[in-house]
């Protein structure tokens, strides 16, 4: 039924186009319903996001193997009240740690990630016209532009950005006095959050229903993709968890403008005691981390999703496992929401609650490792074909599992007691999320570069970008557990306040060149980018030999996607070097043959 | 280090030009040749890639092991603290091992699997033994983790004994008080509202029970053996009483009391005589050197662990464990802070 009605709104669409030829350039490319549209201007969003965030990270970096020196670039960039003389500030310092964070997770990994390829692939791989709801679906890409730029006006207020860390944990973000950071820039960050969680909202409600509407014939919930599995599972997780942030922030907002006491209690600041009695900074971590944890697997679920599909097209054989793929997935979903205590074990929370926490973050190591060893399952006896997307698909296995095992060592309460907040836990996040979600994300670039923008991108600059990338994020990460080892705490501005660190300056050098590595090899990845994007060679309809529903779609980007009827699926998507067919691939769209049995059975 | 950081741009200015020189290189050249047709050729140099990176990354592993591990905390000064680093070390061992195997596995697939033009993969989509293996085997290892790290944190969250010695330590901006309960082994009273310059702490001078308390900054003595409870405050912000070498740590939050005990094994002096700890006061000691600074001796230290404002970064107390004839010694050196007026 509903693909009736939206067959019959294309073709109605199709037909006008035909007369008149000419959408406005406003409609067609700036405040456009179109899911492919709105998935570019998330995608490009992201990566000038990135890329800033990404320069913000080399500035601390240098500060951090150079403290105290002087860098050109620095009073160039912040100017001369937050780096006279060319030496950073510690209150930039500060704010570039928070924002650095801030947009990486939630504009690059989140926004980014999700709007980018939920948008491009739901509609595409389930054969459908476009989004349920295309309207909402723009409103989501502008509150995230807006929110996007809010996240970025904070630099230019005169009391700087917010800077109490990406976690803004109050009372130091409820407090004016207790930082430069927590006062207007501080408000922005939250004004920013909140037209984040609106357009996470608006884009997660979109694709869920998308996803259980408007399926096309045949379709059936276990012949969907692996891709089209992870951004559904992440859609839930986002709906469910985003709320509760937005009440985080909203007491927070409370307590910062209007006297309110939720997170406050028996504070003495600026030389008085103040009013509020009562309330527990507790509380603000606990409503934060019940979105915080299932954000990170809102964060690496999508960059799971984009590698099956991945691995599977380029090894040239079925993803391995695929129901049991599917059952981590729920799994790591669901389990998702009952860990987030153990962000929290040293608050002072009862030790009883903190055993249970345990126990349900080491569960998740089980379906985080059914993943890992179907990955590399499904590389065994393939016919590997490298292209740059199948590159940062390996890449992406190798910083999951070893950024994944450092998670089992945290998640542990007795072993967290040492090492918690130390820089151990910022090697293992940024490896098993941040690397791997941007090795992810990127690999989704390469590989549907072609559908996305209907050229190809240059391979060798993409190996070049590839292993340039990946030598220099392990050489960035590795040596950084040391070290958090060494016992030095996250977001110092400094290490040589205290002698018994002196002897690290080396790692932190080390650390740093490769940092400048990593970023120098961005410019490739940019230059490849957007020269394609113009210049590159045109694509042929199904450069990959892919099987799923989007290639067979023609080379333009067309309102309503299919020009004639929606395509119907007779098998699941991963039927590549099937025994007894001729080509390697076999496209959702053909039919079973006689006595063929579908979903990988022989 | 302005030689060393001009060498590195130097090398790396040299780099961004050569790829950029191919960067225009390949951009030329970019619309007759065919670039993103993936060839055999180019199967063969990335699978070749893969093998070398991963005998690469594992020679940087071990050098990272081989140079870093000796510039981590030396041995734990706590008792607790030699459980969890031997637990540490189990993990570690058991995920050093699934890292190695994984790793070798999945390079090695990625270089012996390269695509042949005349190959074809084998289809093989799922296997209900294999998948049954490596659900319990994870199953299994995890249980035995979680049974050593529970009985290890179910030790270490117990109450503490009723003569444990009584420290308060007090957390503002950006810097500690500690306050020790004198004879009765209880800490007086305090409030907010009673803080001033001079009464930083907010004593309240009528408990009788805070009359024999102390106050001392920038140091504080424990007993080597004795038990020490510890209760946390902060004035405005959350910070975090870490005290790494005694691998303790717990946030101190505003409006709440929290606590942590542990007993202290080794006193400052003994750990500065520790072979390990010499060698790594020289490395120090040399660093030091170079950025003209004179040579420190080791100190157990009490650091901010939870980021509280511009100056987080140092925020420092040293803690010197002594024997407990000493600490009596020092402490009844000490006058309790209401009869310093």
């Amino acid at each position: 039924m509903e693909n009736h009605d939206l067959h019959a709104h294309a073709h109605h669409h199709g037909h006008e186009e035909e007369h008149h030829h000419e959408e406005s350039f406003v409609s067609k490319y700036i405040f456009s319903m179109d899911h492919k549209t709105i998935s570019r201007q998330f995608l490009i969003t992201a990566v000038i996001m990135a890329f800033i965030a990404m320069i913000m990270s080399i500035l601390f970096r240098l500060q951090l193997a150079w403290p105290g020196e002087k860098f050109w670039i620095m009073n160039f960039l912040l100017g001369d009240k937050w780096a006279p003389g060319g030496v950073l500030d510690a209150g930039m310092y500060m704010q570039l740690v928070t924002i650095h964070g801030t947009i990486m997770v939630f504009m690059v990994l989140t926004g980014g990630l999700s709007g980018t390829f939920s948008n491009l692939l739901i509609p595409y791989q389930i054969g459908a016209r476009d989004m349920a709801s295309g309207f909402l679906n723009m409103l989501s890409y502008w509150f995230f532009f807006l929110s996007s730029v809010f996240m970025l006006m904070g630099f230019m207020v005169e009391s700087g950005a917010a800077s109490g860390g990406w976690t803004v944990y109050p009372p130091l973000s409820a407090l004016p006095q207790a930082m430069e950071g927590s006062r207007m820039g501080m408000t922005l960050w939250l004004v920013s959050m909140s037209f984040f969680i609106v357009s996470s909202l608006l884009g997660g409600l979109n694709y869920i229903t998308t996803v259980i509407n408007l399926r096309t014939k045949g379709m059936s919930m276990t012949r969907l993709p692996l891709t089209i599995w992870a951004f559904f599972v992440t859609a839930i997780l986002g709906v469910l968890s985003f709320p509760v942030l937005f009440s985080a922030a909203l007491l927070l907002i409370f307590d910062r403008s209007f006297g309110t006491s939720f997170y406050l209690s028996d504070i003495y600041i600026g030389g008085q005691a103040l009013e509020q009695t009562g309330g527990s900074p507790i509380l603000y971590e606990h409503l934060f981390w019940f979105l915080g944890h299932p954000e990170v697997y809102i964060i690496i679920l999508p960059a799971l999703g984009l590698t099956s599909e991945i691995i599977s097209v380029n090894a040239r054989k079925p993803i391995f496992g695929y129901r049991a793929m599917i059952g981590s997935i729920l799994a790591i979903g669901f389990l998702s929401f009952i860990v987030w205590g153990h962000h929290m074990f040293i608050t002072g929370m009862n030790p009883f609650l903190g055993s249970v926490f345990v126990f349900t973050t080491l569960l998740i190591a089980i379906p985080s490792a059914v993943k890992a060893f179907n990955y590399i399952t499904t590389l065994w006896k393939g016919n590997i074909r490298y292209t740059p997307a199948m590159l940062f698909a390996i890449g992406l296995v190798s910083t999951f599992i070893s950024g994944g095992l450092t998670g089992i060592i945290l998640a542990d309460s007795a072993l967290d007691i040492p090492i918690h907040d130390t820089l151990f836990v910022v090697a293992h996040f940024h490896i098993v999320m941040g690397l791997s979600a941007i090795l992810g994300m990127l690999a989704g670039v390469y590989h549907w570069f072609p559908k996305m923008f209907l050229r190809h991108m240059n391979k060798k600059l993409g190996y070049i970008h590839f292993w340039g990338t990946f030598v220099a994020a392990y050489g960035v990460f590795f040596p950084m557990h040391f070290l958090g080892l060494a016992g030095l705490p996250r977001r110092y501005y400094t290490n040589s306040a205290f002698p018994m660190f002196d002897n690290l300056i080396d790692i932190n050098i080390i650390m740093t060149s490769f940092a400048i590595l990593g970023g120098l090899m961005q410019l490739v990845f940019l230059f490849n980018f957007f020269y394609s994007m113009f210049r590159g060679p045109k694509s042929e309809q199904n450069p990959w030999g892919s099987n799923t529903l989007e290639w067979t779609t023609p080379m333009a980007n067309i309102h309503g996607n299919w020009p004639g009827a929606l395509p119907v699926v007779h098998r699941w998507p991963y039927d590549y070097s099937k025994p007894g067919k001729e080509a390697d691939f076999v496209p959702q769209t053909v039919p079973l043959a006689d006595g063929e049995v579908d979903g990988g059975g022989h | 280090m302005i030689k060393f950081l001009i060498y590195v741009a130097i090398i790396l200015t040299v780099f961004a030009i050569g790829y950029l020189v191919r960067v225009f290189e390949l951009a030329s050249g970019l619309k007759g040749n065919k670039p993103h047709i993936i060839t055999e050729k180019d199967n063969r140099l990335n699978g070749r890639i893969m093998l070398t990176f991963l005998v690469v990354f594992f020679l940087f592993v071990i050098w990272n092991l081989k140079s870093f591990v000796p510039l981590t905390l030396p041995k734990s000064a706590s008792e607790h603290g030699d459980d969890l680093d031997w637990l540490f070390n189990f993990n570690m061992a058991i995920l050093f091992i699934v890292f190695t195997l994984t790793h070798i596995l999945l390079f090695y697939f990625a270089y012996k699997y390269y695509g042949r033009d005349n190959n074809r993969a084998t289809y093989f989509p799922h296997s209900n033994k294999l998948e049954m293996i490596w659900t319990v085997i994870p199953a299994i290892v995890l249980a035995v983790i979680i049974i050593f790290g529970l009985r290890a944190w179910n030790k270490i969250t117990a109450k503490a004994s009723d003569d444990a010695i009584v420290i308060q330590l007090y957390a503002k901006q950006f810097d500690w008080t500690a306050r020790y309960a004198g004879a009765d082994n209880k800490l007086g009273d305090s409030n907010y509202k009673l803080i001033t310059d001079e009464n930083a702490l907010g004593m309240d001078e009528k408990d009788a029970k805070g009359a024999d308390d102390i106050v001392v900054r920038n140091e504080f003595h424990i007993p080597v053996g004795k038990e020490i409870e510890f209760k946390l405050n902060a004035r405005e912000v959350i910070h975090s009483a870490f005290m790494p070498h005694f691998r303790a740590q717990m946030n101190c939050v505003p409006g709440m009391t929290t606590m942590l005990h542990f007993t202290p094994t080794v006193t400052t002096e003994e750990m500065r005589k520790d072979p390990y700890v010499i060698e790594l006061m020289k490395g120090i000691n040399e660093a030091r050197a170079k950025r003209g600074e004179k040579p420190e001796e080791f100190n157990y230290m009490l650091l901010c662990n939870k980021i509280c404002g511009n100056s987080h970064y140092n925020m420092q107390m040293t803690i010197i464990v002594e024997s407990e004839a000493d600490y009596n010694k020092w402490l009844s050196s000490q006058k309790p802070f209401f009869a310093k007026k």
